[in-house]
């Protein structure tokens, strides 16, 4: 998804890193990753670690990080838009017009990338960066822990528990998108784009599923 | 053998009643030491009470606890999960300093987000579900 930026700006001292958070593990990635024909790195996280060192809740989000290693934009929405949300599930398509508002919205992230690495634009002073980081509570912390456990239970035979574990997790962090749908692929592979998944997202109302990331 | 999932790591450790264990263990585990004054990792002490230490033995389940992090134990209580106490990640993510992590590439080769300081870094999740 990011190629064609890489390949644009990596000689101006830009990189990709691609997370894949996917406890079914690399061989499961695999193929979406060699269809992607990528040069950037393409890392697995079969733990989701990097969902708990930042605190993220679903995927795409993207962290910016500066040449010193510091972070000038936190987590937020990387591209997607919630316009699938109007899709004929029918048919899975999507009008003319959202489809026009989606591309839009991804071009916009596209540019807004190309501006920070050209002309540093977008990078958040260090007191906005910190106002929009999402705060880690106890029982997302909790959350993470259960879901932890629960990944190495189902990945060592104990299924029923695994479960359990990660159900709790979803109870206690209910925001988290990537917890609740990675739990429903490894029940079973598309569940997390299922009719459970589709009325969660109906449960949302007028709350976004991904929120616009404010540029 | 007990089974234990840090959130960056995992140890096989001898324990017995929970998580009691060698401070040498502990120190394994947790990166704390035990010391006089506590369980010390840099200048940060967190003192012990008189039930959690006995002798070189360690209840690394109340000292967990008592740094802020959770604890969750398999039914069994054969393998058990620390997570990263809320106010630690909180600390960290507000210095803004990118928390550094280590993964696998597609062939297994690790990464580290610090090999690429002095480049500016997009870091993006993906999913296949």
């Amino acid at each position: 998804m990011w190629q064609s930026l890489y390949a644009e700006l990596k000689d101006k001292g830009f990189m990709v890193v691609a997370v894949a958070e996917e406890s079914r593990g690399a061989d499961h990635a695999r193929p979406w990753i060699e269809q992607a024909k990528s040069e950037y790195w393409q890392l697995i996280d079969t733990e989701h670690r990097l969902e708990d060192l930042y605190n993220l809740s679903n995927v795409p989000q993207a962290i910016w990080i500066d040449e010193q290693g510091r972070i000038v934009r936190p987590p937020e929405t990387a591209g997607s838009t919630d316009h699938f949300r109007r899709m004929d599930l029918k048919t899975r398509t999507m009008t003319p017009e959202d489809q026009a508002g989606r591309l839009a919205a991804r071009q916009a992230y596209f540019d807004a990338v190309r501006d920070w690495v050209n002309t540093g634009k977008h990078a958040l002073p260090a007191d906005d960066a910190r106002a929009r980081l999402p705060k880690v509570t106890p029982r997302i912390a909790e959350a993470r822990t259960r879901f932890r456990l629960g990944v190495w239970l189902r990945a060592h035979g104990s299924t029923a528990e695994g479960d359990r574990q990660m159900n709790e997790a979803s109870t206690l962090h209910p925001e988290s998108w990537s917890m609740w749908r990675q739990a429903a692929d490894l029940d079973e592979v598309g569940k997390a784009s299922g009719p459970d998944f589709w009325k969660r997202v109906q449960a949302l109302g007028e709350r976004p599923y991904y929120p616009p990331p404010k540029l | 053998m007990t089974k234990i999932l840090t959130p960056a790591d995992q140890f096989e450790v001898a324990t017995r009643d929970g998580l009691w264990m060698s401070a040498a263990d502990a120190l394994r585990v947790t990166g704390f030491a035990l010391k006089p004054e506590g369980m010390c990792r840099d200048e940060i002490c967190v003192p012990m009470s008189a039930g959690s230490v006995k002798g070189a033995e360690i209840d690394v389940e109340a000292f967990w606890k008592k740094l802020g992090g959770p604890v969750i134990a398999s039914d069994a209580g054969d393998v058990w999960a620390l997570g990263a106490p809320a106010d630690e990640r909180n600390a960290a993510l507000e210095g803004l300093q990118a928390p550094d992590f280590t993964l696998p590439d597609i062939d297994g080769t690790p990464r580290s987000l610090s090999e690429l300081r002095g480049r500016k870094v997009f870091v993006a999740t993906w999913a296949s579900w």
